[in-house]
């Protein structure tokens, strides 16, 4: 829970990992560079102050995790997304069974999800049939980019994975996180492609597709398919932290946002360890729409802030919001809606 | 071998200029502006370019377009006997470098992992442009808009109506790589096809141009910043 001039805001982190990017796991140079990617990101966008070692980003400790999250960072619920990256660490790189050792220590904060990779096959739909058994999931991330042996990555439109979609509706695992972010491959097929969910979003209309980094760098084509697609979300991972060092690009990112969504299809994310969730809370609560942006993006309200901090994900994943934050849990979106979220402002008009 | 300029002339500049007109097609900006060009040598009539990109992860596709492209523009410099362009510290580095040496194209440089018939990588190249465009028409539309014009009279409006600015220049620049019309008496609000923009949907049009240009101009923003971190503040000589 955070606080501030008299508001509750309920927190849920809907994108953290528990990762072991240390030299010591890593399989590869590709692993390195990943992990030194990540840690590019990390310098690139932090306050000074919140900027760790390569090697304790590499590999933090369970202490680390549970002291920035929940008590310095104001948050109530935090929901695993795993990356297991196996072709680049040798453990893989953040996995369900890593993740889900913490959340059976302290199942009232944390939450974990699967993942599927349907070039497993028929073994792998057992897997996750086994993963859901164990760990109760609401959730799956998805990593299309991921390597695995002479494959460089896969669709979500591929018939494999609409098997495992399949299985995800029969199992009632709804949340579908797809990492939609900065391409890695496969070359030229999909790299850069969202489509893939809008095939998916359409055929299955009991799953909620959420899009992790809202679809950066392809922001305008994330947005064109979310306008038509009521169950597709934005999981803001990677969008929130320039909010510190660009506050007018934050600015246009979330004005878009809105514009072509609405405010019931946003959840924050700090893809800790990458950011610290503090920071991020404490400046996303304090912050407004530049003035001079704000005939043509409107202005933040409060309620909009506390949805997109906590009440969005709270729906999806069926979390009590305690009493005293303000405002009830929006209701889902529905079909039907039309193209574009709001009246269409263009200047002049 | 006979070269078509003395040896005394130094082609520095040249190349640097024709560095310039290579673009990241993604973030729409001169690989020297975005300060991709980490090293560029010339002795006599033999040139030594090396790019470098923000994260070691970048799509290999672009690098490969900016790769093969910087290669082109050097070689087209008269002059120039030979060039070498290399991409350094990607994790694709020894693929698209032998692939742009040898010209073989994307697809043969990475042999079954990208489709066969993106050789050239076209498809991808004309989307970007196309986004491109988008952008920086939106960008002179909204400058009218905001003075004052109406959506009627953006439509009525040609290039010739306009006055000659940054964003102009820009915009018959990206109609140019398209092959649309960019002459004086061509309407300002083209589709990507090259036919007039109408009235219908136009709003709509505008605004997801809008949403196309805030993306690229942020994807700058962070490329900038990426390669800062990875690799200092300190200028390219």
């Amino acid at each position: 829970m955070y606080s501030k001039d008299g508001e509750n805001y309920f927190i849920v982190d809907s994108h953290i990992h528990f990762w072991d990017g240390s030299p010591s796991n890593q399989r590869n140079r590709y692993g390195e560079g990943f992990t030194n990617c990540f840690f590019d990101y990390h310098r690139n966008l932090s306050p000074e102050e919140y900027v760790w070692s390569l090697e304790k980003f590499g590999r933090y400790t369970e202490q680390d995790l549970m002291t920035d999250l929940f008590q310095d960072g104001y948050v109530d619920t935090a929901i695993f997304q795993p990356t297991y990256l196996t072709d680049f660490y040798v453990n893989g790189f953040n996995t369900t069974e890593r993740n889900g050792a913490l959340v059976e220590k302290h199942p009232d904060k944390l939450i974990v999800n699967g993942a599927f990779d349907p070039r497993d096959g028929e073994g792998g739909l057992e897997a996750l049939e086994r993963l859901h058994e164990r760990w109760n999931l609401k959730g799956v991330k998805l990593y299309t980019a991921e390597w695995k042996g002479e494959s460089k990555g896969w669709k979500l439109s591929d018939p494999w994975a609409y098997r495992y979609l399949e299985k995800c509706q029969e199992l009632g695992i709804r949340n579908i996180h797809v990492h939609k972010g900065p391409t890695i491959y496969p070359l030229n097929r999909d790299a850069f492609d969202v489509a893939d969910v809008d095939d998916v979003a359409t055929a299955f209309p009991e799953l909620r597709f959420i899009i992790e980094h809202v679809g950066l760098p392809r922001l305008e084509d994330f947005c064109w398919i979310a306008t038509q697609e009521p169950n597709v979300y934005g999981g803001l991972a990677v969008a929130m932290p320039f909010i510190h060092s660009r506050p007018r690009y934050f600015a246009q990112i979330i004005g878009e946002l809105l514009y072509w969504l609405d405010d019931n299809r946003l959840t924050f994310a700090s893809d800790y360890a990458i950011w610290h969730p503090k920071w991020l809370v404490e400046q996303f609560v304090d912050f407004q729409i530049p003035e001079d942006m704000q005939s043509e993006y409107g202005v933040l309200t409060t309620d909009v802030k506390k949805k997109i901090l906590g009440l969005n994900a709270a729906r999806l994943y069926d979390l009590e919001v305690p009493a005293g934050c303000g405002l009830s849990v929006p209701a889902e979106p529905v079909a039907g809606e039309t193209v574009g979220a709001g009246p269409v402002p263009v200047a002049g008009q | 071998m006979t070269t078509h300029a003395p040896a005394r002339i130094d082609l520095a500049p040249a190349v640097w200029r024709a560095l310039g007109s290579v673009r990241d097609p993604e973030l729409d900006e001169s690989i020297t502006d975005l300060r991709f060009v980490q090293e560029c040598a010339v002795a006599g009539d033999e040139v030594i370019v090396v790019l470098r990109l923000p994260t070691y992860f970048c799509a290999p596709n672009f690098a490969y377009l900016m790769v093969a492209d910087a290669a082109d523009a050097v070689r087209a410099v008269p002059g120039v006997r030979t060039a070498r362009v290399t991409l350094a510290d990607h994790f694709a580095s020894d693929e698209i470098n032998a692939g742009v040496a040898a010209g073989d194209g994307f697809s043969a440089s990475f042999p079954g992992l990208a489709d066969p018939d993106a050789v050239d990588l076209a498809d991808l190249r004309l989307r970007f442009q196309r986004k491109a465009h988008a952008a920086a028409q939106e960008l002179v539309a909204d400058g009218l808009l905001r003075g004052g014009r109406t959506l009627d009279d953006l439509l009525a409006t040609t290039l010739a109506d306009l006055e000659e600015t940054a964003a102009l220049a820009r915009l018959q620049r990206r109609r140019a790589d398209l092959g649309l019309p960019a002459d004086p008496s061509a309407p300002l609000l083209l589709e990507t096809d090259g036919t007039p923009m109408r009235a219908d949907g136009l709003p709509l049009k505008l605004r997801l141009a809008r949403t196309t240009r805030v993306s690229i101009e942020g994807n700058g923003i962070f490329c900038r910043g990426l390669l800062a971190t990875r690799y200092g503040e300190r200028a390219v000589s």
